[in-house]
């Protein structure tokens, strides 16, 4: 089993700005994240709420335009004699990260498995590309761990499968090879960006128990970006909740689902489908994203948040600590504050949320 | 495949027909005739004259009699060029031009491709800015003006280049590289925003995750995607390059077959502009039947039916 106490990404106060035509967006304010060996985290967020930009920055995919202003990005990796080196990867070049990080250490399973794959290269040669390149392995060896990647990721005539082109998989299929593409260097670190958006429901749940199956039996870390919270319900150990560029709630599963302190975790939860609420109209957060092209003072969400205090629209609040992993961005757990409950039909949610779970353990 | 393959030549023969057909009548309703000049031929001559070669006989009867001697391989003689036929014409003067046209297409494609690539791969950088501004006056620039650039600066100025004729391979530079700077230029332009859309897909995206080396990804990936709209403009280009440049061949004074199509209609030179015209059709849609088979073979996801 793997080692749990061991860090592998230690995201710090990450700061990314975009110069774009219209000026900097300020995309990411400030972003920690923490990893352990063998765990999953879940990153949380309306679109533009900079998730898949925390995560390119990692693997130094970001675009040109990107300017990181400050913060580290540390990641901890096992040479093949097993020593282990701690890297910033914010402070290497592209070359040493495309040829030491991505595919090899971190690789990316991406949203649309329709497009991306590469609709004229067969399978096979895409799925050995990386072994190929990274640990010169001889072509017929990595044809047959390639064959047993796709076994490994539930394809069927995994021969056959092998001399197929992306289009003549279903949509489910293709999501598996682009699994198993990313799994192909053994990677340590696997980042899902919204790996089950673009898929219907049924295969949508056998996607993410293949990922979860494939975490365990190989120990390695996950990171899931996704604006899915049921998804989310059922892979992650840690939750973070973005939005405009900062987390400002973070914590066990269980504390965010059952015990959410941020009012805009309560909006995200209160917005989610559910066959059981009464009211008819599905709950949706009023407003929009803030436009981060206009830096504002205050707590970015106050303008949407019914809860907002006077001090939201003049100082950021800071993160308060609830329990030992569980924190959140709010100004409403300051001591001064006055008591605000989250509104009661989430609190009636999450006891029915509570109830169901206690009957899938029973069952 | 075989099937469909006999499916359009059996499609192309009916379209050569038609297009014989059309040419034929439409040629014969234009005033005039072969034999008629500035001098006064006697009456008797021009008789004379139009009865041998069938003339004289009602349209319908004259198209049957081409059509009939056309399926057996037969074009005629030619009514201008005495004693020569159609077919020798066609047969010496192709060649010629076949071979600057195919040159010319080789070079467009080498230097386009590659142009393209470096062009989109630079995008905004000063790089592309002179790729586009030199593919833009390529394009733009007339064969006439740039064949007499061509010829003023390496031909009288400078000396290097000889000007007339086809004797050694000095004499294919000028010609060559004359008619292919259309197709350079537009093959850039096209590698260029094909391949500035490939870039931006989410396979490239992936082959950058999967941590391959820029020119690897583009080699791999990027090429065989973005050369397909290429691949559509190569076959007309090859198919009207090849029958030559009335322009190029003029100037250069190359006995090419690209002069005969346009002196054949000033002469009313009625079997060669028939032999021509179904000649450059036959070739048009030949090159369009293997486009489609390229095609096949670049990307597996089209189906020949």
């Amino acid at each position: 089993m793997a080692d749990y106490n061991e860090k592998i990404l230690d995201i710090h106060d990450l700061d990314i700005t975009f110069n774009t035509t219209a000026g900097p967006v300020h995309a990411i304010r400030g972003v920690d994240i923490d990893l352990m060996k063998g765990e999953t985290v879940a990153i949380v967020g309306e679109s533009g709420s900079g998730k898949s930009v925390t995560m390119k920055a990692a693997m130094g995919i970001l675009a040109s335009n990107a300017a990181v202003n400050k913060g580290t990005i540390e990641f901890t990796y096992h040479h093949a004699d097993g020593t282990q080196e701690t890297v910033d990867i914010l402070e290497k070049d592209k070359k040493w990260i495309r040829r030491h990080i991505n595919g090899k250490r971190i690789a990316m399973v991406f949203q649309d498995p329709m497009t991306s794959l590469d609709p004229t290269m067969t399978i096979g040669k895409q799925l050995i590309e990386g072994m190929v390149w990274h640990f010169k392995t001889p072509k017929k060896e990595a044809w047959e761990k390639a064959i047993q990647l796709l076994k490994e990721v539930g394809i069927t005539d995994a021969e056959k499968r092998m001399k197929n082109y992306p289009h003549q998989l279903s949509g489910g299929m293709r999501q598996r090879v682009v699994i198993a593409i990313a799994l192909a260097c053994n990677p340590d670190l696997l980042i899902c960006d919204e790996p089950t958006t673009a898929l219907d429901v049924t295969i949508q749940a056998k996607i993410i128990e293949l990922i979860k199956r494939v975490q365990k039996e190989r120990g390695i870390s996950v990171i899931y970006i996704t604006h899915d919270l049921g998804v989310v319900a059922k892979v992650a150990d840690y939750v973070n909740v973005m939005y405009a560029g900062k987390i400002v709630e973070k914590g066990k599963i269980n504390e965010i689902f059952y015990d959410p302190r941020h009012p805009y975790t309560w909006g995200l939860l209160s917005a989610m489908p559910d066959l059981n609420t009464e009211d008819e109209r599905l709950y949706t957060i009023p407003g929009s994203p803030p436009n981060l092209l206009r830096e504002k003072t205050g707590d970015a969400f106050a303008p949407r948040n019914q809860f907002a205090l006077e001090i939201d629209d003049k100082l950021e609040p800071p993160m308060f600590k609830i329990t030992e992993t569980h924190e959140a961005a709010t100004w409403l757990l300051d001591p001064r504050a006055p008591k605000v409950e989250m509104p009661e039909e989430l609190k009636a949610r999450i006891e029915r949320m509570k109830k169901e779970a206690e009957g899938y353990e029973e069952s | 495949m075989v099937k469909y393959i006999l499916k359009r030549l059996g499609m192309a023969v009916v379209t050569i027909w038609l297009v014989a057909t059309l040419t034929f009548f439409l040629m014969n309703m234009v005033p005039g005739g072969p034999f008629l000049s500035e001098k006064a031929v006697s009456p008797k001559a021009l008789a004379a004259l139009e009865e041998k070669y069938g003339l004289d006989k009602p349209l319908f009867e004259q198209y049957l009699t081409y059509i009939k001697g056309a399926i057996h391989g037969d074009f005629g003689d030619s009514l201008k060029q005495r004693g020569r036929t159609v077919m020798s014409i066609i047969s010496s003067k192709f060649p010629v031009s076949a071979r600057i046209g195919g040159l010319s297409v080789l070079l467009a494609f080498s230097l386009g491709v590659p142009l393209g690539c470096i062009s989109a791969l630079n995008r905004g950088k000063i790089g592309d800015n002179i790729i586009i501004v030199i593919a833009t006056c390529g394009i733009a620039v007339p064969s006439f003006v740039i064949c007499t650039l061509l010829m003023y600066t390496f031909g009288v100025k400078l000396g290097w280049l000889p000007t007339l004729g086809l004797k050694t391979w000095k004499h294919y530079i000028m010609p060559v590289a004359a008619l292919a700077f259309y197709p350079t230029a537009y093959i850039t332009r096209l590698m260029r925003s094909s391949m500035l859309d490939v870039l931006g897909q989410d396979y490239m995206r992936t082959a950058r995750a999967k941590g391959l080396n820029q020119f690897v990804s583009l080699f791999k990936h990027a090429l065989r995607n973005a050369i397909l709209p290429i691949v559509t403009y190569l076959g007309p280009l090859i198919a009207y390059t090849v029958t030559g440049s009335f322009i190029v061949e003029k100037i250069f004074t190359i006995p090419g077959l690209g002069g005969e199509f346009i002196s054949s209609i000033t002469n009313r030179d009625y079997t060669i502009i028939m032999g021509t015209t179904i000649f450059l059709a036959t070739l048009v849609i030949l090159m369009n039947v293997v486009v489609d088979i390229v095609y096949k073979l670049v990307d597996p996801r089209i189906n020949l039916k």
